[in-house]
């Protein structure tokens, strides 16, 4: 009787909900990969099941592959994305070290002004922005969207690494200054090494920021050369009002793969970073 | 020992006299130190931040198009937003796909981390799989679920007519309202991870003691979801909600990629329209008054979530 219970609780209260859940998740992606591996033919034939696979073809993939720069945009988007996250890591570090552990003139009020950068709409900033990088002739090439990135980044990047910071004991830092090492070697010695963890999470964030970054770089990089997957795919994949869509499933799938596999490397910090601020704070 | 430890610290307290004099001194002062650290990033967001935010708040007040003199107008261009029922219906599409799309994440997430927070296999890999929605590009994901709602061979309609549900599906991204409906159900697919794993980690945090001695006191499943789960969670589900609202409300690419405003403008969020305005029609003045009015919209969906969380 109580067993019986206990399994009813578990299938209700456990097993059904959890199985909505994943397949709510993860059906695009089947959609995604069922398409894609589909001829024409049988793609677009009213009376073939729409979930089933007769002729598995990988035609899309060798047309994305030979036909489209798709390469050239993975590459793009990984060194963007790696460089604008090795900077953004650098800078929010200098931002946020000096807040979260020094006592100076000001520091109130610099915490306030990065916080509300997060208020700032993007649209009113990409005209601007666009005149600037004019400016600096860095129009159609990866510089633009490598140093415009940091401005989305740098200051949620210092704000998730202030919570690191303050995590140290100040005692760690005044015995090395009593020692005899100077402020500069107790930071890069031993304060920054036991943040760690920060470090990855919030890299880990940053770098999936910049893979999806999709106004900048529509905005500043047309040509095809210098495209990011999500602008190349949604430019190129998408000829007028024609839609390839085993093409364009082949693209989106491909391109999701990147991400999803450093993320699963990372996914505990992944997490850590997305919590960092709802369970600290 | 102790003898060897008062030397140690006789020489610890003298280390400091003995430093350098001059520049190093000077560089190891707090405020020094920290100024110095500060200037590159603080130079840089004033150059990449604070300079193209008052160039687009200047813009705002002047009648600018492409490739010609920006003429000033005042508070022209927010008139003539104020007459324009495009301006009025985004704020309108804004504020319910924000507040909507926020409701939903939340009380969904919620119950993911519900649901998660028991013990059973495999709980590290069904976390990742469900988190995936969240961190692969959008823009690639929004282009599956364009093809999801095709209306003649997406998924969707495909199903409903093999299962016989319906003859022809509905037009899932052609009417106003259902096209309405399909981006609010897309933002919500992507962000309902977020609110559940951030969730269920502050749900770990709660002390079991709580629990049990709720238990004792004889409260149920119910019971205990309501007053002591539900008030620990509050700060948690907060702090995400605030991150959401910001992140939906300036959401631009899944409008872009999925309906482009349409049908007939009927979709348009201010983002997407500040953006047509300025990159479509020219109008970089008047795309850029769109974009700043988006400020006081945002601050008034904050400040009635903070008053209603304030009154519970």
């Amino acid at each position: 009787m109580v067993g019986e219970l206990t399994w009813r609780k578990r299938l209700f209260g456990l097993w059904l909900p959890l199985l909505a859940f994943v397949v709510i998740a993860l059906f695009p992606f089947t959609w995604m990969a069922a398409t894609s591996l589909k001829t024409n033919a049988e793609l677009y034939n009213p009376k073939a099941s729409p979930l089933s696979i007769q002729h598995p073809s990988l035609v899309h993939y060798i047309d994305l592959l030979t036909e489209t720069n798709f390469l050239t945009w993975v590459a793009n988007t990984m060194l963007v994305a790696g460089v604008a996250t090795f900077i953004s890591l650098l800078l929010g570090t200098m931002l946020a070290y000096p807040l979260a552990r020094m006592q100076f003139r000001g520091a109130p009020l610099l915490a306030i002004a990065v916080a509300v950068t997060y208020l700032i709409p993007q649209t009113l900033l990409f005209v601007p922005m666009a005149d600037l990088i004019g400016k600096m002739k860095l129009g159609n090439t990866l510089s633009a969207v490598i140093l415009t990135y940091p401005t989305l980044l740098v200051p949620f990047i210092a704000w998730l690494l202030m919570g690191y910071f303050k995590t140290v004991p100040k005692e760690l830092e005044e015995q090395a200054l009593i020692d005899g090492a100077s402020r500069w070697r107790a930071m890069t010695r031993i304060i920054l090494p036991l943040c760690l963890p920060g470090f990855l999470s919030a890299g880990i964030f940053a770098f999936t920021l910049s893979q999806n970054e999709f106004l900048y770089a529509l905005l500043f990089l047309s040509k095809s050369s210098v495209r990011t997957v999500p602008i190349g795919v949604v430019g190129e994949l998408i000829r007028g009002d024609a839609f390839y869509w085993g093409q364009l499933m082949a693209g989106a799938l491909l391109g999701s793969i990147p991400v999803a596999l450093i993320y699963s490397f990372f996914v505990k910090y992944y997490v850590a970073g997305l919590t960092a601020g709802a369970v600290k704070g | 020992m102790s003898k060897i430890l008062e030397a140690s610290r006789a020489g610890a307290l003298a280390a400091p006299a003995r430093r350098p004099f001059g520049l190093a001194a000077f560089i190891e002062r707090e405020s020094i130190f920290s100024w110095l650290m500060l200037t590159p990033p603080v130079l840089f967001l004033l150059l990449f931040l604070g300079y193209p935010f008052f160039y687009g708040v200047y813009l705002s007040f002047f009648h600018k198009e492409v490739a010609r003199d920006a003429t000033f107008v005042g508070f022209g261009n927010f008139v003539k937003l104020y007459n324009d029922p495009i301006f009025w219906q985004s704020v309108r599409n804004t504020i319910i796909f924000t507040g909507v799309a926020t409701i939903l994440k939340a009380s969904g997430g919620l119950a993911m981390a519900l649901v998660m927070n028991q013990d059973f296999r495999m709980k590290a890999v069904t976390r990742a799989m469900l988190l995936l929605p969240f961190i692969v590009p959008t823009v690639l994901s929004t282009v599956a679920w364009q093809w999801i709602l095709d209306p003649g061979m997406g998924l969707f309609n495909r199903l409903l007519v093999v299962s016989g549900l319906a003859t022809t599906g509905p037009s899932w991204l052609g009417t106003p309202t259902m096209a309405m409906i399909s981006i609010i159900m897309v933002n919500t697919w992507r962000g309902l991870p977020f609110f559940g794993i951030s969730i269920l980690a502050g749900l770990q945090t709660i002390p079991v003691e709580l629990h049990e001695s709720a238990t004792i006191d004889g409260a149920g499943t119910w019971g205990r979801f309501r007053y002591v789960t539900l008030p620990s969670m509050l700060p948690v589900i907060f702090i995400v909600t605030t991150f959401s609202i910001v992140i939906t409300f300036f959401d631009f690419q899944l409008v872009y990629v999925l309906t482009g405003g349409g049908p007939a403008n009927s979709t348009h969020l201010m983002a997407t329209y500040a953006y047509s305005l300025s990159m479509g029609a020219g109008q970089m003045g008047l795309g850029s008054a769109v974009a700043l009015s988006m400020v006081p919209v945002l601050g008034l969906l904050l400040v009635l979530l903070t008053l209603y969380v304030r009154k519970d």
